[in-house]
């Protein structure tokens, strides 16, 4: 029996909570690890809202009409929230694939047979997604400088409307995890995890001004969960907004967006976790 | 007393397909059991359900005396899984590969760096400990997922196909690698469509088709319950066959068998090597001159073919044991 029975020691199962803690930062190191060596990932998710920036600045700035103004400096200044906004939000395909991939080369069944917290292999890949967001975030506020884009509020302020960024992006991983796990295909996870967030993010008070929309989609527009996270930040950010609207989520953005992040991380989270536990490659 | 796997009815539906249609099983300790049986036998599905990876629809599963239904953590903790995919990321190197999962068995991270010092050194990929598993080749890569198996030197170990795939050399590492292990005493149950795979590593064989354990027992007495051995007689001309058949009939326990395009003779006999020499010397007084001969055991391959009615054939075409499975696909030409 020796080579059954000198087995490395197995500490008895800690603090669930401490546990889970461990768990989702080992799943995120290993993230980590990956996103490190494939950096051509980091970069191409880089260049896609560096090229949003400069198209939507130089093309669409001189015909946009924002608060009665068609500055085009004006105009950059009301897309960058937009932008970093949308930007965030395009995390939920990488959070997807990653997850498909793993299912699909057999990962999560390594996974789910080994003795960790059940929800840590999804927790620790979000929480690696939310290090890359915060980076490519860091890269495109650079960029976003140097084509003009100032604030005009103190530092708590500002850093105070990155945490809300960074919530909106780590909410949406959570929708990306679910996708991963529901789909075959690497593939499907990254298409699919990418459709619906041109809907949401174009339905929206960010790159135009949604007063000007027909009713029912301006009413759509004020209620989207992303709408909020962006007025939020341009008024943390004390840059130009759209016409204020009176829905509730317009007039107490801050509010709103930190509801709508926490709500969809409690939902999703806990529906990806269910997922996670019946999944089958 | 129940084995260390131990599973009483177990069924598993998929839609209207049932996948597991009331299997039983009982892995003494320190025993190997090969689950046989072709692709969508239910071998798959019966280690899945065993490792907790799927709750059955109903029956009992006890794993290492745990019952796998009320405590899958606690079996969780106490087995290894070797999957039919090398489950390893391609994008870690050997060693933090099984550093991972040493952490994830929740050790500490300097004693799952030290194991997995010892396992690279153990299994042979000390040189490669630091190179990503991208690199690995395909036989690397099975032996760092098994190595990821073993982390814990858990006492009951599942291995789901660990050949699939690989090439006739890198096979037998990697099932001297296994014997290694159960010599160490680790119970092992290993699913296999390779009938000389079961017959090298198990004890015991389980032959699985369409959900059911249809036969069970040790690989001879599997052997035994398709007929005993036989003398096999390649003859050099043609025109010798009638003569040769005449002598084999005279030694033979049953009907001679004539392939007339590779002038082979088969006869079942009693006697062994004995009776072997006397056919030679028979032949060789007849001045029947001969290509090969030799005393043929049943193989697993007839075992399974008398079960099921057909042969145990891979899917795909594309693993590295056609050798094995020629020697099916020979005899199914021959049953028709």
């Amino acid at each position: 029996m020796s080579a059954a029975t000198d087995a490395a020691p197995v500490a008895a199962p800690a603090n669930p909570i401490s546990q889970s803690i461990r768990d989702s930062l080992v799943v995120a190191k290993r993230n980590l690890i990956r996103m490190s060596r494939i950096p051509e990932m980091v970069i191409f998710g880089l260049i896609q809202p560096i090229m949003f920036v400069v198209l939507f600045s130089y093309v669409f700035g001189g015909s946009m009409n924002i608060g009665g103004s068609t500055n085009p400096d004006r105009y950059r200044e009301f897309l960058m929230a937009g932008i970093f906004a949308q930007t965030v939000t395009f995390a939920t395909a990488g959070a997807g694939a990653g997850i498909a991939d793993d299912m699909h080369k057999g990962l999560i069944d390594r996974f789910r047979s080994l003795p960790m917290a059940r929800g840590a292999v999804l927790t620790g890949r979000t929480l690696a997604d939310l290090v890359q967001t915060a980076l490519t975030l860091l890269v495109l506020a650079v960029v976003a400088l140097l084509v003009g884009w100032r604030t005009h509020t103190n530092i708590g302020e500002v850093l105070a409307a990155f945490g809300l960024l960074l919530l909106l992006g780590y909410a949406f991983t959570w929708i990306g995890a679910l996708i991963g796990l529901s789909v075959r295909t690497p593939e499907a996870a990254t298409s699919g995890g990418l459709i619906w967030l041109f809907p949401v993010t174009f339905i929206s008070n960010a790159f135009v001004d949604s007063s000007r929309m027909t009713p029912w989609l301006q009413h759509v527009a004020d209620w989207n969960p992303f709408s909020a996270t962006v007025q939020a930040c341009r008024e943390l950010f004390g840059n130009p907004g759209v016409t204020p609207s009176d829905a509730w989520p317009m007039q107490h953005p801050v509010w709103a967006s930190l509801i709508y992040s926490v709500l969809i991380v409690l939902i999703f989270r806990t529906l990806a976790v269910r997922k996670y536990r019946s999944a089958t490659a | 007393m129940p084995g260390a796997i131990y599973a009483e009815g177990l069924v598993k539906t998929f839609g209207d397909v049932r996948a597991l249609d009331g299997v039983d099983l009982d892995v003494p300790e320190g025993t190997v059991l090969g689950l046989l049986g072709p692709n969508g036998a239910g071998k798959t599905t019966a280690v899945r359900c065993l490792t907790t990876l799927l709750r059955p629809d109903s029956g009992t599963a006890v794993v290492a005396g745990i019952d796998v239904l009320k405590h899958p953590d606690a079996v969780r903790r106490s087995v290894g899984l070797s999957g039919q995919f090398a489950a390893v990321d391609e994008y870690l190197t050997g060693r933090e590969n099984l550093q991972m999962v040493g952490q994830l068995y929740q050790m500490r991270a300097k004693a799952a760096k030290a194991r997995a010092d010892e396992l690279l050194e153990q299994f042979h990929l000390a040189d490669a400990a630091d190179r990503t598993a991208k690199t690995y080749s395909g036989g690397m890569r099975r032996r760092l997922d098994l190595a990821a198996a073993l982390v814990v030197s858990p006492p009951v170990m599942f291995m789901d196909e660990p050949t699939t795939g690989l090439d006739p050399r890198n096979r037998q590492q990697l099932w001297d690698v296994i014997k290694q292990l159960v010599s160490g005493g680790t119970t092992l149950l290993l699913t296999t469509q390779y009938l000389e795979e079961a017959d090298h590593l198990a004890h015991d064989i389980a032959v699985v088709d369409q959900g059911h354990v249809i036969a069970r027992g040790t690989s001879d007495q599997l052997k035994a319950r398709t007929g005993g051995e036989r003398v096999e007689v390649v003859v050099h001309e043609r025109e010798h066959i009638p003569a040769a058949a005449e002598v084999l009939s005279g030694f033979g326990k049953g009907e001679t068998t004539v392939e007339e395009h590779m002038r082979k003779l088969t006869v079942p006999v009693t006697g062994g090597a004995k009776l072997l020499a006397e056919v030679i010397r028979e032949l060789d007084t007849r001045g029947i001159e001969i290509d090969d001969i030799g005393l043929r055991r049943p193989t697993l391959d007839d075992v399974f073919l008398s079960l099921t009615g057909h042969v145990a054939e891979a899917k795909d075409g594309e693993n590295g044991a056609s050798q094995d499975t020629k020697g099916a696909k020979r005899r199914k030409e021959t049953a028709k």
